[in-house]
């Protein structure tokens, strides 16, 4: 097993050296450059050399990318030119309220979306199995930005009872209270898609093992019905249901773009659109770094769960 | 208090999983009795989850203003600054040598107490206000005035690498600073600059703490220092930025105790925020909802016209609008009143030249917008020998003071489509469009939207108006304008340092680029804001800048 995850960790590195590479190619192909985003108006091509010329993009692309590269092998992410901060700090800083509320969507995603799609199984084509169903294609066909401004709306605006916006109170606060109210709104518009998705999938996951002729055993054996659905039923479905939850893992933190703005939440994705939409290449690729780190760990994890799970991944894999 | 609900909670969730996972068949009449019990325990979860975040309607602390800004900041450094969006807060932390009078776009004396120019216009004397010191306990003297602008100009400067700073070309024309005494320095300019005096009361022409420049280096933009109202005291990224009175205020102490800037990039958010009372004031509210505002009881709308222009770039150089009747019709045919009332809701008035009427001192009053006449502009399109050739039209997706730029482009491809011309749009992002427009429209595209914010009338003509401004020379005349009056007028306009003359040629420069049309002039944006009625002595400014010195919040 650890010579596995060994292996895994080992593969992150040329996944990412090829994204920097993309990031970086694509970046310097869209047209603009930071100069024009930082002068606006006033992006006169002498004022844009000059100011390139500062920034030390007048270098060849290949140049400017094995300098980024050198630098961020020794620890150095480099500067932002739109922040005027060192990057590293910023995506750091970014990234843990992006995880936070990622983290907080990703469980309600599948704490919820499990339950939802055990007990829709459970009860096939009974009022709750419909409701679920309904519930589900609405969530999944809803867009959440449109969700997510109707429930500021309501729970903000209209009833007061939530705030609007932010991760902590603008004047006080700042205790775990404080950021748990903000969270409940963005947290929950995050999750709505991926809540459905997971429900689905476990719906139909879990039918398919319910039919299978060690359940009627365990049944027959006089098991406790609950027993049967979560230790026998919810254990073989979780196999092919815990990938799909990885990916909305993946999912939840590429939402986060669009959540974060709605819900002012300062975490990474707002960062990178303000990033991309000022041409700040070493930010995006700072922050690209970091998703996408996150994103293959998480996968990764998925993996490993799912070797825990099912005896015969293990012998297959040999570890 | 807090935990007699969760535990609640915790119970009824139990409750309600067992409940649902008594499975297998059983009597009818028990399920659905289960079901209801099921439904009732997570609608009690659901209220109990509630209550324990219920709070107080939400209201912001006295004497604190919260202020809904519409991005993150990017730089505390003034002259590192280049968005209205910064410039917002710096007015607040920062003086310069001089400032506009409040509510109008005359410069008044600020860290300068007075100043002299010499005859040939390029000798600018300033005599400094004496015991201001800067929120780091230094103090303001002549050495701070030149350690800024040489900090700014001047590549061998030790500090020069704390930028870099894009707007430094608004003092390319200053040749040196001499430090006359503790309190007096002079600019020798390198040829006479009338806007100098206006650029300095600009952002960029703010005065640093040269103290906590060299002690913070390349992040004094984070940890910026002045001589302002308000002294810095936090920034967190993404959330707010934090100022507090400065009690030793050489222009009287604000009474404000703090303003904190809250930036909230999504204009619906930040409607919902200001309706939901937790921010104080908020600026660039969307069109849309200003009605709503109006309407709104505990609420105080502003509007105030700006120092702004928006207009349709025109190609001379290549295609149909080299003929000046062409041009004229473009401008006969876009129906500004409904542009104005129905894509920008009232928010910006029509505009009739290309200086801004707040320019008061230079404003052509005897000038009248083109009226809306599809007649007249057919008649002129036929005279021209139009054959319906495709015009491309550059639409950008949305820009600094672009205002509605896609229903702008939608609106004007209808009106002039009503008059028989074939106008086809390509939009773009707006760096993009940028890179698109400022090389100039070459071959590729007829017209293109653009507009500009500004500090002084010469910026604009200066800019985009002149020959030598054709991009090829490094100016923005992207649509090679060309008229040798213009270009003497404008360089007249420079030299003369007497305002009332000035304001004379500049009247006449926009009665000739009025009949020469090489713009469609479209509209003067009103800036607009709201505020909660517990803020008190709140005025927008002409110049879009936000001073808050002596804005008060009672309940």
């Amino acid at each position: 097993m650890l010579t596995y995850i060994g292996y895994r960790l080992l593969a992150i590195t040329p996944v990412l050296l090829g994204l920097s590479l993309l990031v970086f190619l694509v970046m310097a192909l869209i047209p603009g450059d930071p100069a024009t985003a930082i002068l606006g108006n006033f992006a006169t091509p002498e004022n844009v050399a000059r100011l390139n010329q500062q920034l030390g993009l007048d270098k060849s692309l290949a140049e400017q990318y094995f300098i980024w590269l050198s630098h961020l092998v020794q620890g150095d992410w480099g500067r932002s030119y739109s922040l005027n901060r060192l990057v590293l700090d910023e995506v750091l800083e970014r990234f843990h309220a992006t995880l936070i509320l990622a983290g907080a969507a990703w469980l309600l995603c599948s704490v919820f979306g499990l339950l939802a799609g055990v007990i829709a199984a459970v009860r096939q084509y009974s009022w709750i199995d419909k409701i679920v169903t309904f519930v589900v294609l609405v969530g999944i066909s809803m867009p959440a930005f449109w969700l997510g401004l109707l429930l500021i709306m309501l729970f903000a605006v209209e009833w007061q009872w939530l705030p609007a916006s932010g991760m902590y109170a603008i004047y006080g606060g700042g205790d775990i209270r404080d950021l748990l109210t903000h969270l409940v709104l963005p947290a929950l518009t995050l999750s709505i898609v991926a809540m459905g998705v997971v429900a689905r999938l476990t719906r139909s996951a879990m039918l398919e093992v319910l039919r299978l002729d060690y359940i009627r055993t365990a049944r027959a054996k006089g098991l406790k019905e609950h027993r049967v659905v979560f230790r026998h039923a919810l254990k073989a479905a979780l196999v092919n249901i815990i990938p799909v939850m990885a990916i909305q893992a993946g999912f939840v933190l590429g939402g986060a773009v669009y959540i974060e703005t709605v819900f002012q939440w300062p975490g990474i994705g707002r960062m990178l659109v303000n990033a991309i939409a000022s041409r700040d290449i070493l930010l995006v690729q700072g922050g690209v770094l970091m998703v996408a780190t996150a994103y293959v760990l998480f996968n990764l994890c998925a993996d490993i769960a799912q070797h825990a799970l099912d005896p015969r991944l293990r012998l297959r894999n040999r570890i | 208090m807090v935990w007699i609900p969760t535990r609640l909670k915790a119970l009824y969730l139990m409750g309600a999983i067992r409940g649902t996972l008594q499975l297998r068949p059983r009597p009818r009449l028990r399920s659905r009795y289960s079901f209801l019990k099921i439904v009732c325990c997570w609608l009690l979860a659901v209220f109990c989850f509630f209550g324990f975040f219920h709070r107080a309607n939400a209201q912001t602390p006295e004497n604190i203003l919260i202020v809904g800004q519409i991005a993150e900041p990017k730089s505390m450094d003034p002259h590192a600054a280049t968005a209205l969006n910064d410039f917002r807060i710096l007015m607040n932390m920062y003086d310069g040598l001089v400032r506009y009078k409040p509510g109008t776009l005359e410069i008044e004396p600020a860290l300068a107490k007075a100043w002299t120019i010499s005859k040939d216009g390029k000798h600018y004397t300033f005599t400094l206000r004496q015991g201001v010191k800067f929120h780091d306990g230094t103090e303001f003297t002549a050495e701070a005035v030149k350690f800024n602008f040489e900090r700014m100009l001047n590549d061998t400067h030790p500090y020069h690498k704390t930028g870099p700073f894009p707007l430094a070309f608004f003092f390319s024309v200053v040749e040196s600073v001499i430090v006359k005494g503790r309190y007096s320095v002079e600019f020798v300019l390198k040829e006479p600059f009338a806007p100098f005096l206006s650029n300095l009361a600009y952002p960029t022409g703010l005065i640093v703490s040269p103290a906590a420049v060299k002690k913070h280096g390349k992040a004094f933009g984070r940890q910026p220092v002045g001589t302002g109202a308000f002294q810095f005291a936090e920034w967190q990224g993404n959330q707010k930025v934090v100022i507090t009175r400065n009690t030793a205020y050489w222009d009287s102490a604000p009474t404000l105790e703090a303003v904190i800037f809250r930036p909230i990039t999504d204009a619906n958010t930040r409607v919902a925020e200001m309706l939901a009372g937790g921010i104080d004031l908020m600026v660039e509210v969307p069109p849309d909802n200003l009605a709503m505002f109006e309407k709104a009881k505990d609420v105080t709308v502003y509007q105030q016209t700006g120092p702004h222009v928006w207009f349709l770039i025109l190609n001379m150089k290549h295609g149909p609008f080299k003929d000046k009747r062409m041009r004229q019709a473009v401008n006969y045919a876009i129906n500004k009143q409904a542009l104005v009332n129905n894509v920008l809701q009232g928010t910006a008035v029509i505009a009739a030249g290309p200086t801004p009427p707040v320019f008061t001192w230079a404003y052509n009053e005897s000038l009248q917008p083109y009226p809306y006449d599809p007649e007249k502009a057919r008649k002129l399109i036929k005279a021209a020998g139009y054959q319906g050739e495709k015009l491309t039209f550059y639409v950008t997706e949305g820009g600094s003071g672009m205002l509605e730029p896609v229903a702008m482009g939608t609106a004007i491809q209808a009106d002039l489509a009503k008059v028989g011309l074939k106008v086809v749009i390509e939009s773009y992002e707006w760096n993009t469009f940028l890179g698109k427009v400022n090389p100039g429209l070459g071959e590729k595209a007829d017209m293109a939207e653009m507009a500009w914010m500004i500090n002084d009338p010469d910026t604009l003509p200066y800019l985009a108006l002149r020959t030598a401004a054709w991009p090829d020379k490094g100016g923005f005349n992207s649509g090679y304008y060309t008229n040798p009056e213009v270009d003497a007028l404008l360089k007249a306009a420079r030299k003369t340092t007497d305002q009332a003359q000035r304001g004379q040629l500049y009247r006449k420069v926009q009665a000739i680029v009025h009949d020469d049309a090489p713009w469609a002039f479209i509209a003067h944006w009103q800036q607009n804001a709201v505020a909660h009625h517990s803020v008190k002595g709140f005025q927008l400014q002409p110049s879009f800048f936000l001073l808050l010195k002596d804005v008060q919040k009672q309940r």
